[in-house]
């Protein structure tokens, strides 16, 4: 059915297998404090301070070009591929600062996933072996039956299992979009993350894939903390337990201006510019 | 019927549904197109009502395109396909012309030209290729073998682990080795690398003597006099300026490795050597073919740097190491100035075998580039 690399399979001695990943395991906090970026010379993020609370979806909103991409960046070290970013201050994920702490990078990356805006799945991989490719990719091993199972377990979480269930050994890139964006889902699930982040991952989606989309944030939100960026407000308001708005003024950095429940961001705002910005009147 | 605007002439055969669906004839479809999936502008003429059409699952039929072209994209074509004609013209014409003069020789010798190994045209003797297309062949292969893996690990070293500042010196240097003259190279490998070399060829020749290439006749001995001028030593020298070429096109070729794909790959833990193995390496397969043939071509049709180090054998053997080689090149300009009217043919029929030779493995090349998939399918 597929043609996943055998050759690694059934040395579960080694120290470093996918038991490891331990898939029951707890949705961790992540906090930022005083969060500033800058690309060259340039500041685009300051005094950023955000608590991601464990098992809640955090949507992070705002008009385009303030920062919400870069911060969430930020949040899982992918910032400093930007050859010129720069980064001060902290993101501690359960307490440990993921800069400076003893969590190796590649072990930040796998803890906290990330989903792109466009969906970005391996065109040279099978269906499965994208949904393995992390597994590969961070160099775990696993038995033939874990990958299976890993395999059907992700796929059916993404809302995507039924549709691919007879083409898994169908290219990735046969799949239509919204059904990459769901194996995209899928492949950051097969990993384990306790936090997953998301940039506008439906942008480029029809409504129905949005709402599967939508429908998974909501199921995997129990055991993955997920933050989202979106400028979809309905979006916002039906998947988030929490929201931030961030703004940029003109030439200055941006900045969290509004930070609480979705709730009581979306009716009752404590700054006339959220108000403005969540009932649609600017950005 | 539909009509295609913009797509190539082909049948194709649908792939999905109506994506957009406007109360204006023209629709936009996910169409499977001879080389993937691909989003085409359809518009309905004839008869049927769009509005028939939205509801009907129109894109499920087989559809015959009718290809129409505004003038910039018909002179654009134009100029497009004469380029394309002139170079086959090219190609047409030299093998014409080497034919045309090899003819008298290929006449004389017949098939002989290709099962006789020594080389006396002029003496009234038997001509052939049996014993320097092989060592035109061992030549390049030595060549290639050393220099696939330096150009592959060199490119990648280059694009992924380099420093930035060190990625843009390496890549301007390996430009500029890959512009030096192979006169400089052959120079330099015959009066610094082939003296050290041969102790090199020595030591292969008493440790692996056991297999077929590195055997050396022990009527010689193994004294370090019988190795300079091997198949062996030339092949290195060659691939000193093939690596240079191999590494420009594949640096090229991985350069262009999508971010997307390298940041997915990153953002699911994986380590550098992840990102190369998953992205790097598949989405660069055609470059690290292409520029083995590429660099393969070159080896072989060196001509200087093979005859500075060589010397003339005219019988086929497996081993590399010990004295006496030969290539085609080589044999054209060692022989032409010393050839009457009808070694000049020979030598024709020989250029003749290795024009046909390239064409072949270039040929063979292309159909595994473009068998490997383009990273631009990965557009929806
Ligand atoms: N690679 C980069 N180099 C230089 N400047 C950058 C880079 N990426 C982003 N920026 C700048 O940083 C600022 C914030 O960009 P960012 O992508 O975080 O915005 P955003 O809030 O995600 O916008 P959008 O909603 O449009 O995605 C912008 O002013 C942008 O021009
Ligand atoms: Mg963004």
């Amino acid at each position: 059915m597929t043609s996943i690399d055998t050759t690694s399979s059934d040395r579960t001695t080694m120290s470093s297998d996918i038991s490891s990943l331990d898939p029951g395991h707890k949705a961790s906090g992540l906090t930022a404090s005083n969060v500033a970026c800058w690309f060259g010379t340039k500041k685009v993020l300051e005094g950023v301070n955000l608590d991601m609370a464990p098992g809640q979806v955090t949507a992070l909103i705002g008009p385009s070009g303030c920062g919400k991409s870069t911060f969430l960046r930020t949040l899982n070290r992918m910032h400093e591929l930007v050859p010129s970013a720069t980064l001060a201050g902290e993101i501690l994920i359960d307490g440990v600062d993921i800069y400076r702490g003893a969590i190796p990078v590649t072990d930040v990356r796998r803890r906290i996933g990330m989903v792109f805006q466009k969906p970005n799945p391996f065109p040279a991989m099978t269906v499965a072996e994208n949904v393995l490719a992390g597994l590969k990719l961070s160099g775990l091993k696993s038995t033939r039956s874990e990958r299976d199972d890993l395999i059907e377990s992700c796929l059916t979480k993404a809302g995507l299992w039924n549709e691919v269930k007879n083409r898994l050994g169908d290219p990735g890139r046969a799949l239509s979009g919204g059904q990459q964006q769901r194996l995209c889902i899928a492949r950051s699930l097969a990993v384990s993350p306790q936090v997953l982040l998301m940039d506008e991952p439906c942008s480029a989606l029809d409504p129905t894939s949005t709402r599967r989309i939508e429908q998974t944030i909501s199921e995997i939100s129990e055991t993955i903390t997920v933050v989202i960026v979106t400028h979809n407000m309905q979006q916002a308001q039906r998947v988030s337990h929490r929201c931030a708005f961030f703004l940029a003024a003109e030439n200055e950095p941006g900045r969290i201006i509004e930070e609480g429940p979705t709730k009581a961001i979306f009716s009752n705002p404590h700054d006339p510019r959220t108000n403005d910005y969540v009932n649609g009147r600017f950005g | 019927m539909l009509t295609l605007e913009g797509a190539e002439p082909f049948i194709y055969r649908t792939h999905g549904a109506l994506v957009a669906n406007s109360p204006s004839v023209h629709y936009c479809a996910n169409l499977m197109s001879a080389r993937g999936p691909r989003k085409y502008v359809v518009s309905v003429v004839g008869q049927s009502a769009p509005s028939d059409l939205a509801h009907r699952s129109v894109l499920d039929e087989v559809v015959h395109p009718v290809v129409r072209r505004s003038g910039v994209d018909r002179i654009f074509r134009s100029v497009a396909t004469s380029s394309a004609v002139i170079t086959f013209i090219l190609m047409g014409l030299i093998g014409g012309f080497l034919l045309v003069k090899g003819y008298d020789a290929l006449k004389v010798a017949g098939w002989g030209f290709l099962t006789d190994s020594e080389w006396a045209p002029d003496q009234g003797g038997k001509f052939g290729i049996a014993a320097i297309l092989p060592f035109t062949i061992q030549i390049a292969v030595v060549a290639l073998f050393i220099a696939v893996p330096v150009a592959l690990s060199t490119a990648l070293f280059i694009t992924e682990y380099a420093p930035r500042k060190m990625r843009r010196l390496l890549t301007a240097m390996i430009d500029l080795l890959a512009a030096v003259p192979s006169l400089i190279y052959g120079l330099w490998g015959l009066f610094f690398l082939q003296p050290r070399l041969i102790t090199l060829s020595k030591w292969m020749a008493d440790h692996l003597g056991w297999i077929p290439f590195f055997h050396v006749d022990d009527q010689y001995g193994t004294s370090l006099g019988i190795f300079p001028s091997s198949t062996f030593v030339s092949g290195v020298i060659v691939s000193l300026m093939v690596i240079p070429i191999c590494t420009a096109v594949m640096r090229e070729v991985f350069s262009q490795a999508p971010p997307g794909e390298r940041e997915g790959a990153m953002a699911l833990g994986g380590t550098r050597w992840g990102v190369v193995r998953d992205v790097v390496l598949p989405f660069g397969r055609g470059g690290i073919i292409g520029g083995s043939m590429l660099g393969l071509g070159r080896a072989l049709g060196e001509t200087i740097a093979v005859t500075l180090i060589i010397s003339p054998a005219f019988t086929a053997k497996w081993s590399i190491l010990d004295q006496g080689s030969n290539s085609i090149a080589a044999l054209i300009a060692l022989k032409f100035s010393e050839s009457s009217t009808f070694g000049i043919s020979a030598l024709m029929a020989a250029g003749l075998a290795l024009f046909i030779i390239t064409l072949l493995v270039n040929a063979a090349a292309s159909t595994v580039v473009s068998n490997s998939r383009s990273g631009s399918s990965t557009e929806i």
